[in-house]
Parts: structure tokens; C-alpha cells; sequence
């Protein structure tokens, strides 16, 4: 417990002081998983409202494979990552190993799969209230999936936190695309990793504090959000 | 068509968000070097780095592993420069082609550390006996078991003490595959033997009970090299400047920064590039 | 014209998993306005979704003489999370009506309910009522030539009934062909010209609403007339 106030302390000292280092960890840290998830919700709402309410061979082999994918242990995900960027791979020519965009791509990758199996279901349920009058009104498939992800944006925002936070938590396969070269793509994880391994365990868990504190930050900011939006749209 | 010029907005800027984070990075000069993790855990690179920097203003990005996922990575072609300490290794890789040719840089040593209350009784001067009193005891032993340096120094040692790991393997012996750092954790839980780098030691917070017992033996000498990767294989490899990182650690700029590096007062690692 | 119809429904029937849903069945509508009578369940839901499309008939087919455009107005209307103005856009939206026009026509219709001043709302915020207002706006806005309407006034309180029925006989007066089950039978007789009775899934029969009432030609009907009866 002593250990743990003297992180607490490390932590609002870190944060109090504006250590220059500290911040550039943390805003990489948000620009990858707010461009991951901006990214992967991008790609994964439509496709999961495609597949909520489109009806076509194949679906439902797509939707068992997206809900597998959900699974995937990240660090399977970097080494395939890995494999495919790395020099001697396939998009070795881009040369995007051992950058941030390679983190933003390996977190993609890692949350898409949980974005378009969560979309998929409350698209899902949504398409039950709305079918009839939709189709009534004359609207087509493409129509009524644009109108559903709009209709449903407060629940999806939802949606889009449950990625971000598997994002920014995401430390397996960014430490392998990534390197956790310091400066570069070192992150929140990778450097609590770092410090872990060094030993100095409450540092870690000071930094480890400041990254609950700011997914807890979003989350709440993301409550109001839909309580609000409760109120004003019902 | 709100609906969808909403959504293209946001694919829009998601992709901007993307620029932005590789644009931040873009347009630097840098080479990327495959390390280890004792190298990195030591603090030496954030002493060292910066100075080769100011001379040349090329930034070195350090992925740090063990040494033989490093060379692993070279060998793809995903690093530049290789700086690790396992010499039949490095000969390997450069006898195959991978890379050019193997610079001694410096050195340090290797200690066993164990539990202060010593209950194998391996204290002393001499590796061999201290190793061969442990298995005897079937003592607690943490293994980094991950191909690295260290590991491939630990399993010479046992070599030498004439014991056959895989005869005697138990549950006193754990195999963590896990770096030098995480490993040294392990041992600090379980008031476990083993054996680390010095630099990772001195840098290394969360001690326990542990602390060092063996020290000194000239088999525990710990020799770190760089090779440049062979441009010849991989195109992309940045040959120029990455021999410019080579030359300027060898020569006596970079020799001596190693020198000067201390960590509470103690000398990590000690430069010989010229012998 | 008068005499075919402008709609012919040829042994047109409904099967689901085994279950007979809608008993083949002929008929010529003609009428300008027809209420679809019977007892729950009696499938007056089911016809009304089959005439609009909403459902595939598993036999039979469906003839529009000439083609006429359509509405639907639900029992429980679904309202976007928007507001009243823009849910009663969305159809015209949908058939590329260009903005300014389509914020006209809306706000008309919107005014045609007694609703001009609820165009900022948020539509999930109203009352039942007030929504059902809405969904007679969104499809009066269309401007279809026939219109149906499931069961429009069952969940709301008399008073917005009343209003309802009004907005009805404003539509139909404007020239559209009304289709409407019910079980408020005086509801119909305000409304219909003429009846479809629906017992158990089979039509029993098509009469003028003024001879159903006094004379039915089934005895489901007349149970159904005497059971019904406040």
C-alpha cells in the first residue's frame, strides 16, 4: 500500500511537473489509438451495418470470422504485422516498420474486428424497430445502413470507446511493429514494459496511474456525452 | 446524402490523423540499430546516443531484444546496425553474408546473483563451482531461455562446469524466455540464482534480496560487437551513415563516452575497440 | 378504370414455416377509402404489409393497373433520433428532392397536422400521439396516391384519435386512395366507404361499409359486430 501512495505521488509529480518526455509519450500514445480508432471504426461501422442487415451467401461464415478475429492474441497480430512490413515482407518497400503508422495499423487491426462484431448487433437490433418504415419510406440498403450508424451514433460512440481503449491498452503487438524505439513509437505500454523490466516498479506504476486516469477521462467524457444526448434525442 | 458525407468526413480525417503521426516522424535523419536489452536496460544508449547525434546529426532509433532476435531482425533487413555481445553468433551472421564485418566495441561482465542468504553456497570466484553448487542443491535458477546473449553465455558456463542441463533439468530451473529485466524480476520474487550483465544489475531497482556472489572470473568476460548489415543484401540498409554510428563508436569520441558512462559511480562498460 | 380497380389481388396468399398466415384470396379494390376489419390476430396486419410490399406473398400476385405511389403509417411509428423537420424530410430526401424544397413541402405537411411549431423538436421526445402526428406529416409530404395505415389510432388516447382520423379525412380528401385496419368500429364507419372483414386469416368478405354495419354477410362478422359493440 506504501508502494503504492509513493506511486501515486510519482505520478501527480510526473504529471504536475510537465515533464516534456512524459507528454510526448502521452500524446503519441493518443494520436495513434484516436487515429486507430478513428480508422478502425471508419472501416468496421459500415461493414458491421453490412453485415447486421444485408442478406447475402457468405454472412454468416464473415460474422463467426469477426467474432473470432475479436479474439486474436495481439501478439499473433504484430507478428503477422511484423512478417508483412518488415523489409524482406510483402510491404517491406513502404517502409513503415518501427513507425507510428505501423502502430496505428497493427491497433486497427487488433480492434476493427471488435468494432464491427459490436456495430453488428446493436445495427442489428436497431434494423428490428426500423425495417418496415425504412423500406416504407423507400429507402434501400445502402440508405438504411447510412441511417442507422447515423441514428445510432450515441450507442456507437460507445462502440468507438470499447475500441479506443483496447487500443491504447494494446502493448504486445506494438512493441513488435512498433520497437519502442524512445522518441519515436515509444508508447504509454511499452515504456510501462520498459520500466517494469528495469525494475523500477514505481515508476511503472505511476505511469500506469496517468494512462487509468486517461482512459478513465475519455470514458467519463463519453458518459456525459450520451446522457446528454439521451436527454436532447431520446 | 448528410449521412454518408458524414461518415466520408470521418475516413477523411482518420486518414489525417494518420499523416499527422507519420509526419511528425518523417524527414529525419536516422538509422534504426538492432540492441539488446542489457545494453538499452543499462541507460547506457541514452548516455551515449545523444553525443553521436550532436557530432553527426543522425538520429540512431534503438529496437532493443535479445541478441539473437536482433540479429533475427538485421538478417530481414529491418535494421541498419547490429550492436550485441554473443560472438559465435555474430561470426555466423557475418560468415553467412547478413553482415559486413564484427567490430569489438567494448566490454563488461556477467555476474551470478542470487539470494544474500546463499543457500547453494555459491559465492566465490569461480563460475563453474558456483554453477555446479547449485545444481547440487537444486536451487532455485532463473533462465532467461530467449536466445540472447546471456542466455547463450549462461548455457557455456554450465558447459563448463561440466554439467548436462538437460540431464538434471527440474523444477529448481526455470526457463522464462523472458528478457534480462523481466528476468531479474522473477529472481528477485522466487530469491532465485542467476545470471545477468552487470549494466542491467546496476540499473535494476527492484532488487529484493538479491545481490551479487560471483564476480570476476575471466570466463565471465562479456564482449559486445557491431557489424554493419550487408547493403549488398538489403538495398534500403543506410550503409553510409551507419557506418559513420560504427566508426564514430570505435574511435576515441565514442570510446571514451563509454568510458565515462557510470552508474552510481561504477563503471559499466569499458571500451576496447582498439585491442 | 372504376370498374377493374386500382388494385387486383389473384389468389393471393401467405405461408410461413407451415403456418398459414393469409388464406388465398381474391379481390378488386375500388373503393377511395376501405377499412380492414377483424378481431386481433385475424391477419389485417399481414394483408395490409402484402398490398404495401412489405411482405412477399408465397402465392398468388399482386396488380397495380396503373402504378401508384404509396405510404405507410405504422401502429407505433419509428421516429430518428432527429428532429420533427428532418424525419419528415427523410422520404423526400430519399427521392433526391432538392433541399430547399424539400424543407417547403416538409414544413407544409408538418403545418397540415398542427404540428408547424414542433419543427426543431426532437422527434423521440414527443408523446405517442404527437409522433403518430409526425408519421402522418412524413408520409402526407410524399404526396402518395394511396395510403395505408396500420391500426393508426390503437395506442393513442381518444383525443389524439379524434385529431387523427381528421388528419385522414384531410388526406384522403387531397385525393388518396385510404387503406386502414382497425378494430374501432367507429372509427370505420366515420371513415370507410367501404369493409374488408378478415376472420382467421381468411377474407370473409368486401362490403359497403354502410350494409356491413347493418347487415353482414358472415356470421363472423356479425359475432365480431356484436362482440365489438360498445
Amino acid at each position: 500500500m506504501q508502494e503504492f501512495a509513493a506511486s501515486l505521488a510519482l505520478a501527480a509529480h510526473l504529471v504536475s511537473a510537465g515533464d516534456a518526455r512524459l507528454a510526448g509519450i502521452v500524446s503519441l500514445s493518443l494520436g495513434v489509438s484516436l487515429g486507430a480508432t478513428l480508422l478502425a471504426c471508419a472501416l468496421g461501422m459500415p461493414l458491421g451495418a453490412w453485415l447486421a442487415i444485408g442478406r447475402f451467401p457468405g454472412r454468416h461464415t464473415l460474422i463467426v470470422a469477426f467474432n473470432a478475429l475479436m479474439g486474436l492474441p495481439s501478439v499473433v497480430a504484430g507478428l503477422f504485422l511484423y512478417l508483412l512490413l518488415s523489409r524482406a515482407g510483402p510491404l517491406g518497400g513502404l517502409g513503415l516498420l518501427f513507425t507510428p503508422t505501423a502502430i496505428v495499423i497493427a491497433q486497427t487491426f487488433l480492434i476493427a474486428p471488435l468494432i464491427v462484431a459490436l456495430t453488428r448487433q446493436l445495427i442489428e437490433d436497431a434494423w428490428q424497430e426500423y425495417r418496415e418504415q425504412l423500406r416504407s419510406l423507400g429507402a434501400r440498403r445502402t440508405r438504411a445502413v447510412a441511417t442507422l450508424l447515423w441514428d445510432g451514433r450515441f450507442s456507437l460512440s460507445i462502440v468507438g470507446l470499447a475500441g479506443f481503449g483496447r487500443a491504447i491498452a494494446e502493448v504486445g503487438a506494438v512493441m513488435i511493429v512498433g520497437g519502442n524505439i524512445d522518441g519515436v513509437t515509444r508508447v504509454m505500454t511499452t515504456t510501462i514494459a520498459l520500466e517494469t523490466s528495469k525494475g523500477d516498479l514505481p515508476l511503472a506504476l505511476a505511469l500506469s496511474l496517468i494512462l487509468i486516469a486517461l482512459v478513465m477521462g475519455v470514458n467519463l467524457f463519453a458518459a456525459l456525452l450520451r446522457a446528454w444526448a439521451a436527454r436532447r434525442w431520446g | 446524402m448528410q449521412v454518408l458525407d458524414r461518415l466520408r468526413r470521418a475516413i477523411l480525417l482518420a486518414a489525417l490523423s494518420l499523416f499527422a503521426v507519420a509526419g511528425a516522424a518523417a524527414g529525419e535523419r536516422f538509422i534504426t540499430v538492432a540492441s539488446t536489452t542489457s545494453t538499452e536496460q543499462s541507460g547506457l544508449f541514452d548516455y551515449l546516443l545523444p553525443k553521436f547525434t550532436q557530432a553527426s546529426g543522425i538520429k540512431v532509433r534503438v529496437v532493443a531484444l535479445g541478441t539473437g532476435q536482433a540479429l533475427d531482425l538485421a538478417r530481414r533487413g529491418d535494421a541498419d546496425v547490429v550492436f550485441v555481445h554473443d560472438q559465435a553468433a555474430e561470426e555466423k551472421f557475418v560468415a553467412a553474408g547478413d553482415g559486413l564485418r564484427r567490430q569489438p566495441v567494448m566490454y563488461n561482465d556477467f555476474i551470478l546473483v542470487g539470494p544474500k542468504d546463499d543457500p547453494a553456497q555459491a559465492a566465490g570466484q569461480d563460475i563453474a563451482e558456483g554453477l555446479r553448487r547449485i545444481a547440487a542443491a537444486r536451487a532455485p535458477f532463473v533462465s532467461r531461455g530467449d536466445k540472447s546473449g546471456t542466455h547463450a553465455a549462461e548455457l557455456r558456463y554450465w558447459q563448463a562446469a561440466g554439467i548436462d542441463l538437460d540431464a538434471i533439468k527440474g523444477p529448481w530451473y526455470r526457463d522464462t524466455g523472458s528478457g534480462m529485466g523481466a528476468a531479474l524480476n522473477t529472481a528477485a520474487a522466487l530469491d532465485a540464482y542467476l545470471l545477468a550483465d552487470r549494466g542491467t544489475w546496476l540499473n535494476f531497482r527492484n532488487r529484493g534480496k538479491l545481490s551479487i556472489l560471483i564476480a570476476g572470473d575471466r570466463r565471465l568476460f562479456n564482449q559486445y560487437g557491431v557489424i554493419l548489415v550487408n547493403p549488398a543484401r538489403h538495398p534500403e540498409v543506410k550503409a553510409a551513415d551507419g557506418q559513420r554510428f560504427i566508426d564514430w563508436l570505435v574511435a576515441a569520441a565514442g570510446q571514451q563516452a563509454i568510458a565515462a558512462y557510470r552508474i552510481g559511480g561504477e563503471s559499466v562498460f569499458f571500451p576496447n575497440a582498439a585491442e | 378504370m372504376t370498374m377493374s380497380g386500382w388494385l387486383r389481388l389473384e389468389a393471393l396468399g401467405l405461408n410461413e414455416n407451415g403456418a398459414r398466415l393469409l388464406n388465398p384470396v381474391n379481390l378488386t379494390l375500388t373503393a377511395g377509402r376501405t377499412a380492414i376489419l377483424g378481431a386481433n390476430g385475424a391477419g389485417k396486419s399481414t394483408l395490409l404489409r402484402l398490398l404495401h410490399g412489405l411482405l412477399r406473398p408465397s402465392e398468388g400476385r399482386l396488380i397495380w393497373p396503373t402504378p401508384l405511389s404509396q405510404g405507410m403509417v405504422f401502429q407505433r411509428p419509428a421516429m430518428l433520433r432527429a428532429t420533427v423537420l428532418a424525419n419528415v424530410e427523410y422520404g423526400l430526401k430519399i427521392r433526391g428532392v432538392e433541399s430547399a424544397e424539400r424543407r417547403r413541402r416538409a414544413a407544409a405537411a408538418l403545418a397540415q397536422v398542427g404540428l408547424g411549431d414542433f419543427a426543431k423538436r426532437p422527434a423521440r421526445r414527443l408523446s405517442g400521439g404527437e409522433q403518430q402526428h409526425v408519421a402522418l406529416a412524413r408520409v402526407w409530404a410524399l404526396e402518395p396516391q394511396v395510403l395505408f395505415l396500420d391500426e393508426p389510432t390503437a395506442s393513442l388516447d381518444p383525443a389524439s384519435s379524434r385529431e387523427v382520423e381528421r388528419i385522414i379525412g384531410d388526406i384522403a380528401a387531397a385525393g388518396a386512395r385510404i387503406v386502414m385496419s382497425s378494430h374501432n368500429l367507429g372509427q370505420a364507419r366515420r371513415l370507410a366507404e367501404e369493409v374488408i372483414f378478415i376472420d382467421h386469416g381468411a377474407v370473409l368478405e368486401q362490403t359497403p361499409a354502410a350494409e356491413f354495419f347493418k347487415q353482414p354477410g358472415s356470421e363472423a362478422a356479425r359475432r365480431f359486430l356484436r362482440d365489438e359493440m360498445p
